[in-house]
């Protein structure tokens, strides 16, 4: 049995166990224990494809960034680890990719996604396959940037929630 | 012919793939469990096939979309397909806006909402505790989201619960997923159907 407490979602918002919205969270449990599940499957699936874990995680602390969320991108920046420095760059919102193409595409990507959702058109998936992304590894990517959209939101509106109501 | 749309309706469009779907015949063990096919459900969409090239996120999603939007308890479902709508009005998303549109007409018995939200978009003027929903839907979509405390207030004022507000951020939050699988891995075309 998971405990909601310990998830990243949860964990981030500083929600605890001892608030007394614990009760309507408790009502949820099995939402937030499927959300610790999606994460650690976009975060670290058994068939990572082209997306290794640390570049995943990387990725996600870029886009918690992005969006002002702190906490969850300490979060992922542990999941990062000891990864080389040309995969912990990645997390830098500034960084662009240098002279890796291929990167530079998923990083272009991540970051319309991220923050420009409904400017996207049928030439960005083309560019993406252009510079070498398999089509898995396209799927892959969006449902790593799309889940993470969800769960900063979710950690955002938790903590607000907590220092609201 | 199958013509891109950009303008919000409720009348549920075609999907379009930009990714190629697997064929069903060629899928793996894995991918057949995370598409839920058995001898009874066969019928899989072209959306769900594009998915399941990454059969281990599918997996978790469906179970946990379900739960988000029909679990028991707190808020009506007609309220969190207030709040999907309202994310999918910020993103875009012609296709989940014209679903959870249509749903929302069928469970609150009403299409005046959705007739003014499709006109009016963000600036939709709504009786107060739509508005409230609305607009915290809105809100939380922006990156950075700017919800605030005095949202939270507001959500109170009009005479929500912690829990009807615990699962608007889910609705809400959940449609930031789901907008950016189906507004990006394909376009909504004309149903000819």
């Amino acid at each position: 049995m998971t405990d909601i407490f310990d998830t990243a979602a949860v964990r981030a918002s500083g929600l605890g166990a001892d608030h007394a919205l614990a009760g309507a969270l408790s009502g949820r449990d099995d939402i937030l224990t499927m959300t610790q599940q999606a994460h650690d499957a976009a975060l670290r699936p058994e068939e990572p494809g082209g997306l290794s874990h640390a570049e995943r995680a990387a990725l996600s602390c870029r886009m918690a960034r992005m969006n002002g969320e702190e906490g969850l991108a300490n979060h992922f920046a542990g999941l990062v680890g000891g990864a080389p420095g040309e995969t912990a760059q990645l997390a830098d919102p500034e960084f662009s990719g240098g002279d890796d193409a291929r990167m530079a595409a998923i990083l272009r990507h991540t970051d319309i996604v991220t923050g420009d959702t409904k400017s996207v058109v049928a030439g960005d998936i083309e560019a993406l396959k252009s510079a070498g992304v398999s089509e898995d590894d396209i799927v892959r990517l969006s449902e790593l940037v799309a889940f993470i959209s969800y769960q900063i939101r979710l950690t955002i509106g938790l903590r607000l929630m907590g220092e609201a109501l | 012919m199958s013509e891109v749309l950009h303008d919000f309706t409720t009348t549920v469009p075609h999907w379009r793939p930009r990714v190629t779907p697997i064929k069903l015949e060629d899928a793996t063990p894995e991918q057949l469990d995370a598409l839920k096919v058995t001898p009874s459900n066969t019928k899989v969409s072209d959306y769900v096939l594009v998915l399941a090239r990454d059969s281990e996120t599918l997996r978790e999603r469906t179970p946990l979309f379900n739960a988000i939007m029909y679990n028991r308890g707190g808020m009506s479902r007609a309220e969190r397909e207030l709040g999907a709508v309202g994310t999918s009005v910020v993103n875009r998303c012609v296709y989940c806006a014209a679903v959870h549109a249509s749903r929302y007409n069928v469970l609150a018995k009403d299409t005046a909402v959705m007739e003014r939200i499709f006109a009016d978009e963000e600036k939709a003027e709504l009786d107060p505790r739509q508005k409230a929903i609305f607009d915290f839907s809105v809100k939380l979509s922006q990156t950075p989201p700017d919800v605030s405390k005095a949202d939270m207030e507001g959500l109170k004022n009009v005479g929500l619960e912690a829990e009807e507000i615990l699962d608007l951020v889910l609705s809400s939050a959940l449609f930031g997923w789901a907008n950016r699988l189906m507004h990006t891995l394909g376009d909504p075309i004309e149903n000819e159907d």
